[in-house]
């Protein structure tokens, strides 16, 4: 049983995430040997069209799909020959919350600290909070069979923040959020980077991608076609002051055109 | 459009969901398995003939008059066959109230409400029929063509008994609704199901074993006790007797009562119909109350995650109602063995094959719902446990609640005849772990609310499973009564599940 992790702000230089040559193919090429380098502290969109290959990426990251070929580190270790090492110090929300029906909000995170080997002492305070800073407070009593889509949403991101993960996975975290309920989720995310963890997320809003990233990541056809801050992204392509859609937009078709 | 019309659209709507919802289920959802679907189901319809043949065929010949004992024998069956299409009814009722899939796109249509649920009222009724019809075909068959025509008129009974059946569990789920609310009456419904359809064979085991000492439901109901109590032989309460044996008055003033039950039934509860369910789609989304407060619990993660899968199962109403439904089988041998225990009766050896099978069962039903309906398979994947600990701590969850279950009645056992007890033992463990592990290689990702239609993934699994727990119980009991024949069988088994292990798609 562990305490909480305490961790210092990382310096930039150091990697949360590094992939090398990541493959995977099913009936089509999905990933075709993509690097990827993610620093510690660092919120990190990956922004693609429908089937570029995002979700495929972030599951093979998270262990939850065996490459054909490449390797994965998480903060030095090894995901693919050391997956429990690298799982203790990350956590994964996919874009269709999985939770259980039959537990309760608060059943389910003690269930996930559980999991992670936490000590009830600290889960459960940070459960409180977790469930209260997400407007969940008065449902936490209750079972989540009759829960919204959105209200699931929150659950299962309490379950990823309850153990204190180092490195956050988020597979289209706002989908299904009415207004207030993404703004806290935002607001929470952000806290969460201030305080030294890292965030990979992957959305089809772009200006979230815009606002709260500190890097972008465009993916297309399994490859990462550019990939820097918004302002390096428009260098890049020669875009003066234009949006992130546009400029999305620009390099997905150029990509298709290739 | 005309509101008949309307009306005859919705019927078939409605017939068309049901067919492709049974066909599916034949099917495992798979289109290109239709011909294999329709040939399995002739072959097995075929087959079912020879057990049909086995069970009723000496009754072919009976002609009316028929004495008391007979009349006493052929309407209990009726009654039996009756508690079990009133027990599917309910099932049927229940997963129309809980099932919001289209509730609410026929709530907001302008149609009259109370109009449309008395089609969907037909429906379950035909649905329920035509189940019951399918179910008796061999054995109707095999009396036609040993007895003559005159048995065709059985059709006709098992067509009033599914109406009836029908309206009553549309009116029990219906006041449940009332008496108990929403929230509870899944699982009462359920629990009720399960009683009604076991009750009746339970209730004349219990009395044969008090009065005779013998599991022989027959005893009781060929008795001349019971023939003395039983009412004359002119009497209504044997005319689904007499209507199953071609007399024309009886099976037409039935059909007419089946017809008016429901016709009243679809007259009282059709507007209620849409209050119920509306009310069961509230219940769903206000959620429901859970645990109290307190602390988080700590130990290890394998602990954890034990913790939840015991959590989840106590609160399955479908786990608890068949759970209930296994503990009330094993109320006869139990009871057989409270009346055996001073002499070394041979009716006590009974009891064995009836725990070693329900173990298997039970077993495997568990293993299902923590291996394959886990909800949340991402959570758990990217937990840090390596998925041998993951699936370790499902397994020992499994094989605690059977060993909650059978412990006490082996205990009991131990005191009449400890060498029945260890070999009762030592099978139910055999048992449940074959259940489990042929469930292990046939994992499939599912929810758990799918387990109703878990052996669609795999007829082997399924076949496998129910001939795995057959074949255990039934070489304990021969080891009890013939040691080597006992040998023998268990190897066969063992090597039945040896063979299901080659064909499953996780071996390696």
């Amino acid at each position: 049983m562990q305490n909480r992790m305490v961790w210092p702000v990382m310096k930039p230089d150091r990697s949360a995430l590094e992939v090398l040559g990541l493959t995977k193919r099913f009936d089509r090429l999905a990933v075709d040997s993509l690097d990827l380098t993610i620093h510690a502290g660092e919120f990190y969109a990956l922004v693609g069209p429908n089937g570029a290959g995002k979700t495929t990426t972030l599951r093979m990251v998270a262990g939850l799909l065996r490459p054909d070929a490449g390797a994965v580190s998480i903060f030095g270790i090894d995901a693919l020959q050391n997956p429990v090492a690298a799982k203790q110090v990350m956590a994964w929300v996919s874009d269709e919350p999985m939770i259980y029906d039959k537990l309760t909000p608060l059943e389910y995170l003690e269930f996930v600290a559980g999991l992670w080997g936490i000590a009830p002492s600290v889960s459960e305070p940070v459960a409180q909070e977790l469930l209260s800073s997400l407007g969940l407070e008065p449902h936490r009593h209750e079972r989540c069979e009759g829960f919204s889509k959105g209200m699931r949403q929150k659950v299962a991101l309490a379950g990823a923040l309850v153990h204190d993960p180092r490195l956050i996975i988020l597979d289209e975290p706002l989908t299904g959020l009415d207004a207030v309920s993404a703004r806290h989720v935002k607001g929470l995310l952000s806290e969460r980077v201030k305080a030294g963890c890292t965030i990979i997320m992957t959305t089809h809003i772009l200006e979230v991608a815009e606002r709260m990233a500190d890097r972008i990541g465009v993916i297309a056809s399994g490859r990462l076609v550019a990939e820097g801050t918004l302002t390096e992204l428009r260098q890049q392509n020669g875009h003066g002051d234009t949006s992130l859609e546009d400029l999305f937009i620009a390099l997905v078709t150029l990509q298709e055109a290739a | 459009m005309s509101s008949a019309t309307a009306l005859s659209w919705f019927a078939r709507h409605e017939l068309r969901l049901a067919w492709r919802e049974w066909f599916a289920m034949m099917t495992g959802g798979r289109r290109k398995r239709t011909r294999a679907a329709v040939i399995g189901l002739l072959f097995f319809a075929a087959l079912l003939h020879v057990p049909a043949w086995a069970v009723i065929g000496r009754f072919a010949d009976l002609y009316l008059p028929l004495d008391k004992s007979a009349l006493i024998v052929i309407s209990a069956t009726i009654f039996l066959a009756w508690t079990l299409m009133v027990s599917q009814a309910i099932e049927s009722v229940t997963r129309v109230f809980y099932a919001r899939a289209d509730l609410d796109l026929i709530m907001s249509s302008p149609a009259t409400l109370a109009n449309l649920f008395s089609v969907r009222i037909a429906a379950i009724a035909l649905s329920v029929t035509v189940m019951a019809l399918l179910f008796s075909m061999p054995f109707i068959d095999v009396l036609v063509f040993g007895g003559g025509a005159r048995w065709l008129a059985a059709f006709g009974l098992v067509v009033a008994m599914g109406l009836s059946a029908a309206a009553v569990a549309i009116a029990v789920t219906i006041l449940l609704f009332r008496l108990i609310g929403p929230a509870r009456t899944r699982l009462i419904a359920q629990i009720l199901a399960a009683i009604i359809g076991a009750g009746f064979v339970i209730a004349l085991q219990v009395a044969a074993i008090m009065s005779y000492g013998t599991l022989s439901r027959f005893t009781i109901l060929t008795s001349g006790s019971v023939a003395d109590h039983a009412p004359d032989v002119d009497s209504f309460w044997w005319w689904p007797a007499r209507a199953a044996m071609g007399d024309g008055g009886p099976l037409l003033l039935l059909l007419a009562l089946g017809l008016v039950l429901l016709g009243s039934v679809m007259a009282i509860f059709s507007g209620r119909f849409a209050d119920t369910a509306i009310d069961a789609a509230a219940y769903g989304k206000s959620g429901r109350q859970g645990a109290k407060e307190r602390p988080f619990r700590g130990g290890s993660r394998q602990r954890a995650l034990r913790r939840k899968e015991f959590s989840l199962l106590w609160r399955d109403p479908w786990l608890v109602s068949q759970t209930l439904m296994q503990l009330l089988y094993l109320v006869p041998p139990a009871l057989l063995l409270w009346r055996s225990f001073a002499d070394s009766s041979a009716a006590l050896t009974l009891i064995t094959p009836v725990i070693v099978m329900a173990a298997g069962q039970l077993a495997g039903g568990l293993a299902w719902l923590t291996i394959s309906g886990e909800d949340a398979p991402d959570l758990v994947a990217t937990a840090p446990l390596t998925p041998s600990g993951v699936t370790r701590a499902k397994i020992e969850v499994v094989l605690i609640a059977i060993a909650v279950i059978f412990c006490p009645l082996v205990t009991a056992l131990a005191f009449a005849s400890p060498l029945q007890a260890a070999v009762s033992a030592g099978a139910v463990v055999i048992s449940a772990a074959s259940a489990t592990a042929i469930q292990l290689w046939f994992r499939v990702q599912a929810r758990r609310s799918q387990f109703r239609r878990r052996q669609t993934s795999s007829r082997l699994a399924t076949f496998a499973e129910a001939f795995s727990s057959i074949g255990w119980a039934a070489s304990a009991a021969l080891l009890l009564a013939l040691p080597l024949a006992g040998i023998i069988s268990g190897l066969i088994t063992a090597g039945l599940v040896a063979i299901t292990w080659k064909f499953s798609p996780r071996r390696e």
